[in-house]
């Protein structure tokens, strides 16, 4: 399996604080890796370094290196609004732009960097509403504010909005933590559905979710990462003791 | 006796109160537009909105230039201190934690507490006294003055309850800092920032001391904004406390003028911005 991306001692720190310590983890192209663990121990912090987002909060630094294909987007010459078109995030609360229309919503990534052509971006905003599984929902009423949309919707309608930048990788932080039981299967169809197009990586702190959609599995706690392996090994012959614990609900 | 009878009656009692403090806060608000109105529908007819002042003694005359005075006044002063306020506001909140942020707010708290009649003297002394005469412009410059501070802070407060989450997903997107601080933070903003636009010419539309030794007031047409200009609320003070019954009957028809013309503003811009939001995607 091809490798997409390799975070090699990745530190994350807020002010002094260290949130990630030293970790090291390659991430394969195409499936859906799960990344679980306590609340706290770090997992947006991770996700966050990956897409350069982290660095956006106030006085946080990052060091080590994270490869996207072979590249480290930490280098110096490195733009990071090319690397977030690249690589898209899905938030834990659905937040659609309030103001926007539906369209808009799918078509600000390219509207707001200066795409104009109308055919081009009609054509792209139905091709993300229906890779979201969303445009038959929404097809009657694409003029209506964003926010006029249920949770799930609203949630399928950020997925859309990411994939309308034309991403190679998805990053999602507990999409479904804020979803009741239909929203959040319907999103996990829709992610086994995408890994055919996308990598994956998918915060959660569900452990049957993370069971249902991943592949592969990274165990977090306390900042580190102390087990990362196949999800059926990870969930059934942990190697190590604190990840027996948390997926046996001992903690967490 | 049981308490929770006694707790109803002070229950219906605290009710009667609030809803007398409520009503209490309306009086004075109706009875300055029932005066005011009453006072002045008498003067107000064709010849007010279309006809020069007269001398004393010539019956009829109007406002004409004062209407339109106060109207460049306000949009001159618009034009200079909207802009200055909306980017000083997106600069304290967006890059204003720091040392500079706090000068700056700090300095805008004070300017707002600054007496506008030393605010006109500021004026005079950086306009008219340089120009050798009053002026439209030093009057805007006194106006845009007033309006600053009030455009300033509601914008930093609006733009600080736009949610983190909201910049961060346009910024995931690929979105520059620029294009998502203008097109996602700030329209998302937007009708907060304009009822503090508002507010800021809501007040100095009748403001009068700081135009006393700036715009000065013109009994003719201005000829240019480099030349004294009429404003309504100097024509409504020359007007109230001269002895003549003509001018202070038009004093009132001037007044009513200048608080429609403030209701209408708001009025005009609140409907703007509401088809605006309406339909969001007809940009
Ligand atoms: N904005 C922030 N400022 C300071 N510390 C933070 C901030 N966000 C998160 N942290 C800290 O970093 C650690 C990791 O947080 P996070 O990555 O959000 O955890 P998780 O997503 O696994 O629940 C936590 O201890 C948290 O307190
Ligand atoms: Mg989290």
């Amino acid at each position: 399996m091809e490798e997409r991306v390799r975070v090699s001692n990745l530190n994350a720190y807020f002010g002094n604080t260290r949130a990630l310590k030293d970790i090291n983890i390659a991430i394969k192209a195409k499936i859906v890796t799960a990344i679980i663990g306590p609340s706290g121990c770090g997992k947006s912090t991770f996700i966050r370094c990956i897409n350069r987002l982290h660095e956006v909060v106030p006085n946080t630094k990052v060091s080590g290196e994270v490869l996207l294909d072979g590249e480290d987007i930490y280098s110096p010459d490195v733009d990071p609004i090319e690397i977030r078109r690249k690589i898209g995030m899905v938030f834990q609360k659905p937040n659609p732009f309030p103001v926007l229309s539906i369209y808009d919503n799918v078509a600000a990534g390219l509207k707001l960097n200066g795409v104009k052509k109308k055919d081009y971006l009609d054509e792209i905003v139905e091709g993300s509403l229906r890779r979201a599984a969303l445009w038959d929902e929404v097809k009657d009423k694409i003029n209506a504010s964003g926010v006029s949309l249920s949770g799930g919707q609203q949630q399928r309608l950020c997925i859309a909005r990411c994939l309308a930048v034309k991403p190679e990788v998805l990053l999602f932080d507990e999409p479904c933590a804020s979803l009741d039981p239909i929203s959040t299967s319907k999103i996990e169809e829709l992610i086994l559905e995408l890994k055919k197009y996308y990598t994956i990586v998918i915060v959660t702190h569900n452990m049957q979710q993370a069971a249902r959609v991943s592949d592969h599995t990274a165990f977090f706690l306390l900042g580190e990462m102390i087990e990362f392996g196949k999800t059926q090994e990870i969930f059934t012959a942990p190697k190590d003791k604190r990840t027996e614990d948390y997926i046996t609900g001992r903690f967490g | 006796m049981n308490t929770y009878k006694r707790r109803k009656i002070a229950s219906k009692l605290m009710c009667a109160a609030a809803f007398l403090c409520a009503f209490l806060t309306l009086v004075p608000l109706i009875s300055i537009f029932g005066y005011v109105f009453a006072k002045g529908i008498a003067s107000i007819n064709p010849d007010f909105f279309t006809n020069l002042p007269r001398p004393v003694g010539e019956p009829g005359g109007g406002m004409s230039n004062a209407i339109v005075g106060t109207l460049i006044l306000i949009g001159l002063s618009c034009l200079w201190a909207i802009p200055l306020g909306i980017i000083g506001g997106i600069f304290l909140s967006e890059f204003g934690n720091n040392k500079l942020g706090t000068t700056v707010r700090f300095t805008a708290d004070v300017l707002n507490g600054v007496p506008s009649i030393v605010i006109g003297i500021f004026a005079y002394t950086l306009f008219v006294l340089p120009m050798k005469s009053f002026s439209a412009i030093s009057g805007a410059f006194a106006l845009g003055m007033i309006m600053i501070p009030t455009i300033m802070r509601t914008t930093e407060e609006m733009l600080r309850m736009v949610p983190r989450t909201l910049r961060e997903a346009a910024l995931a997107l690929g979105i520059s800092q620029f294009r998502t601080t203008v097109s996602i933070v700030l329209r998302t903003a937007l009708p907060g920032i304009l009822t503090g636009i508002l507010l800021a010419i809501a007040r100095i539309a009748g403001e009068t001391a700081p135009l006393l030794f700036t715009a000065f007031g013109n009994r003719f047409w201005h000829q240019s904004l480099t030349q004294p200009i009429a404003a309504l609320p100097l024509q409504i003070f020359v007007y109230a406390i001269s002895p003549f019954d003509d001018w202070r009957r038009q004093a009132w028809a001037g007044a009513f003028v200048l608080i429609v013309i403030i209701f209408l503003i708001s009025f005009i811009s609140r409907f703007v911005i509401g088809l605006h939001y309406k339909s969001p995607s007809s940009r």
